[in-house]
């Protein structure tokens, strides 16, 4: 079905909005003709924006849209051939269903047999014959999908954009109308766009996934790449479950965590820190004391098909798909298959911040005031009551908007609840689960500055925190330009 | 006990407000030149009303003037409306806090303000200027009646218009237009009926020889001796009714319109 040709090339393609926030940052990506592709993300990663900007609503604000190798970012939407299904599918009320079908192809001035004939032919594919006369609001949501449906494919688009069309009909019709959308693509064979958060639906689906966070591509690739091989532990959190563990890759294909060392088909550089991924089904349970690691059953749950299980490995819990069921305080062991374990490289080792040094001998960086160790920019420095530095050659020196760069490691920052506590405020925008310890991104709500840190405290994700970090753990290096 | 009362409360409220009409609708049916003295059924007012040339020709310019000033109030509203709605900026923002003023205006000062301006201009006491009078306190309703059916709209209407190929123009005809038309409709009916019952802008705009009810209703019980005094019972009647039938109607639109979007 799909072909080499590009239909749609995305260059830098980037929206900002008028308060600043960056939806879609410098996004390339090419789709080909006849493809489903699917835009996965979830809320806020800008893949409803980028698809408003191929449908012609939004501007980017960087960037070009190729459309056949044209560039279109300057057309308006009603001179693209692509068409759109609306998330709250956007029928129009004040006309029946024959109306709303045919508003397009009257726009292009057919004559009065040609629409008829148009309308009928669609409505038939939508399975929605006799119900010409009707009046929207009397359709049921899955009927106004599909009027929707037909109302965007009835002018044969080159490309059809939709955005979560699903997303509001119940489980049950869900999955029915997305084995009809597939269907559909298949006898269309025209290019299909999709927007959801749903990583089910876009498995289902897509011929090509594109994976979303902060409005930059994660990673591109088919359905089952994008499962078995995920490229970060972002990815692999947001698509299906998984076990995410901290590791060390140790050189010829071996890697250490959870305590062992397990045998990989991944190579790294020797001694890398990496996040290992390893999928509940794949962790096979074995008799006690015959598999790589040895541990006990903490909880159980029936889920249909199989048992979801956590079992606690010091203090590890790995969670374990089997249609075995294992009960709670047993002793079990599990192996892990050399293909089943997927090596990532961490995405974050330490954070790095520009800040400046302020009258009182503190840092601001991050949105937030810290305080800090000034005497560590000049080896052998001390201060003098006046609040200046003296270095080892006796020279006094003012500190004050001095740039300097900042790192402060994972393990180095701490959240409270207590806002007056800490140097900065914000508010937890992620909270990926490693096995034996979070993740946790705080964001600033100024500049939008990270402090991502590992912890083994719970929290909730938006929860309102301030950012302490003990005045040792702030590393200063003078910023480059001062060194001049 | 307590259910009496607040039956009692009730009935001498809308008492207060009614019975004073009622009284004028009752005499209106009889000839006598004073309110208070029954001289028996008649419809000598109502012919009177019909027949007189100048209290004829009053309310045909009253209707007339209404007309056009809603007509022009509603084009000015809905377009204002759309754009205010549209332009999301300072600019949008701006055009919306200064269409409340001349809501909460006092009118007097919308009046002698409007007086001043067209005398400043050079248009002085004439029709047009009462016009523009009119439409002046017509157009800010129209407006704040038509921004609520915009907001109600599905955002993406718009937009899915564009998308099948409608020009901006075709968009707001063949979608905008018509999706918030029982707003645009109410507001016109509204500025109706402030153009008919306005005193305060055409007396300060309308030529000498010129008059609408409310100023010839005004002059005649001014200048106590007027012939017509009686028959204005009669306008009174009629135009109190129009207003209770513009009323019901109005209700009954607004429900059934109700009824229609509980059973999507």
């Amino acid at each position: 079905m799909t072909s080499e040709e590009k239909i749609i090339e995305l260059i830098d393609l980037s929206r900002e909005f008028e308060d600043g926030t960056v939806a879609v940052d410098k996004v390339n990506l090419f789709i080909r003709k006849g493809e489903f592709v699917t835009f996965l993300g979830p809320s806020g990663c800008g893949k409803t924006t980028t698809l408003r900007m191929i449908a012609g609503f939004d501007r980017p604000t960087g960037g070009k849209i190729l459309l056949n190798g044209e560039d279109i970012s300057s057309l308006p939407p009603n001179k693209r051939p692509i068409n759109t299904v609306f998330q709250r599918y956007a029928l129009f009320p004040h006309l029946n269903v024959y109306e709303n079908i045919a508003f397009g192809l009257k726009l292009k001035k057919l004559s009065k047999p040609v629409i008829a004939q148009k309308v009928e032919k669609t409505l038939k594919m939508v399975d929605l014959e006799g119900f010409e006369k009707r009046s929207v609001a009397t359709l049921s949501g899955g009927q106004q999908q599909r009027v929707a449906i037909a109302r965007a494919i009835v002018n044969e688009p080159e490309i059809l954009l939709l955005d979560e069309p699903l997303g509001a009909l119940d489980l049950k019709m869900r999955k029915d109308m997305q084995l009809e959308l597939k269907e559909m693509h298949k006898k269309l064979g025209i290019t299909f766009i999709y927007v959801t958060h749903d990583q089910e639906e876009a498995l289902t689906m897509s011929d090509t996934i594109v994976v979303m966070k902060d409005g930059v591509i994660q990673q591109v690739g088919d359905p089952k790449d994008i499962y078995n091989e995920p490229k970060n532990a972002f990815v692999a959190d947001f698509i299906g479950e998984s076990n995410i563990f901290s590791g060390t890759y140790l050189g010829n294909r071996k890697v250490r965590f959870i305590g062992q060392t397990f045998d990989c088909i991944d190579d790294f550089p020797v001694n890398e820190k990496v996040d290992v991924v390893v999928r509940p089904e794949d962790v096979i349970l074995t008799a006690y004391g015959e598999g790589a690691v040895s541990g006990e059953i903490i909880s159980c749950i029936f889920k249909g098909v199989h048992y979801e299980m956590v079992m606690l490995v010091g203090k590890t819990e790995i969670v374990i798909q089997s249609t075995v069921e294992r009960k709670v305080g047993e002793k079990v062991s599990v192996k892990i298959d050399p293909d089943a374990i997927h090596i990532m490289a961490k995405e974050f080792s330490v954070n790095l911040y520009d800040g400046y040094i302020t009258k009182k001998n503190t840092v601001c960086f991050g949105d937030g005031e810290f305080q800090c160790d000034v005497t560590q920019l000049y080896p052998g420095s001390f201060l003098d009551e006046e609040g200046y530095l003296i270095t080892a050659d006796g020279d006094k020196i003012d500190l004050t908007d001095v740039n300097v760069k900042v790192e402060v490691g994972l393990k180095d920052i701490e959240i409270s609840d207590d806002q007056d506590l800490g140097g900065a405020i914000g508010n937890i925008v992620s909270m990926i689960y490693k096995g034996d310890h979070y993740q946790l991104t705080v964001r600033t709500d100024e500049n939008e500055e990270d402090f991502v840190f590992d912890t083994e405290d719970t929290w909730n994700e938006n929860d309102r925190v301030s950012v302490i970090i003990p005045k040792e753990k702030i590393k200063l290096s003078l910023a480059a330009e001062e060194k001049k | 006990m307590k259910k009496f009362l607040s039956w009692g409360y009730l009935i001498l409220i809308l008492a207060f407000v009614y019975v004073p009409i009622l009284v004028l609708v009752v005499y209106s049916f009889t000839d006598s030149t004073v309110v208070g003295k029954w001289s028996g059924f008649s419809l000598e007012l109502y012919k009177d009303l019909f027949t007189g040339e100048r209290i004829r020709k009053t309310i045909i310019n009253t209707v007339v003037l209404a007309l056009i000033s809603a007509s022009l109030s509603t084009i000015l509203g809905t377009l204002g409306a759309i754009g205010i709605f549209y332009n999301k900026k300072l600019l949008g923002k701006f055009v919306k806090n200064a269409n409340h003023i001349p809501v909460i205006n006092a009118e007097i000062v919308t009046a002698i303000s409007l007086a001043l301006v067209f005398a400043l201009l050079g248009i002085g006491r004439s029709y047009f200027a009462l016009l523009i009078g009119h439409v002046v306190i017509c157009a800010p309703f129209v407006v704040l009646s038509v921004i609520p059916k915009l907001k109600q709209m599905d955002g993406s209407l718009y937009e899915a218009a564009l998308d099948l190929g409608a020009s901006p123009f075709q968009a707001l005809t063949k979608v905008v237009i018509p999706e918030i038309l029982p707003g645009i409709i109410s507001g016109f009916l509204l500025a109706i009926t402030l153009s008919l019952d306005d005193y305060m802008i055409s007396a300060y705009t309308k030529p000498t020889t010129f008059d609408t009810i409310s100023t010839y209703v005004y002059n005649a019980v001014k200048n106590q001796n007027h012939s017509d005094l009686p028959a204005l019972r009669a306008l009174s009647a009629i135009i109190f009714f129009i207003m209770v039938i513009a009323v019901i109607v109005r209700n009954v639109s607004a429900t059934k319109s109700l009824k229609n979007k509980k059973e999507i």
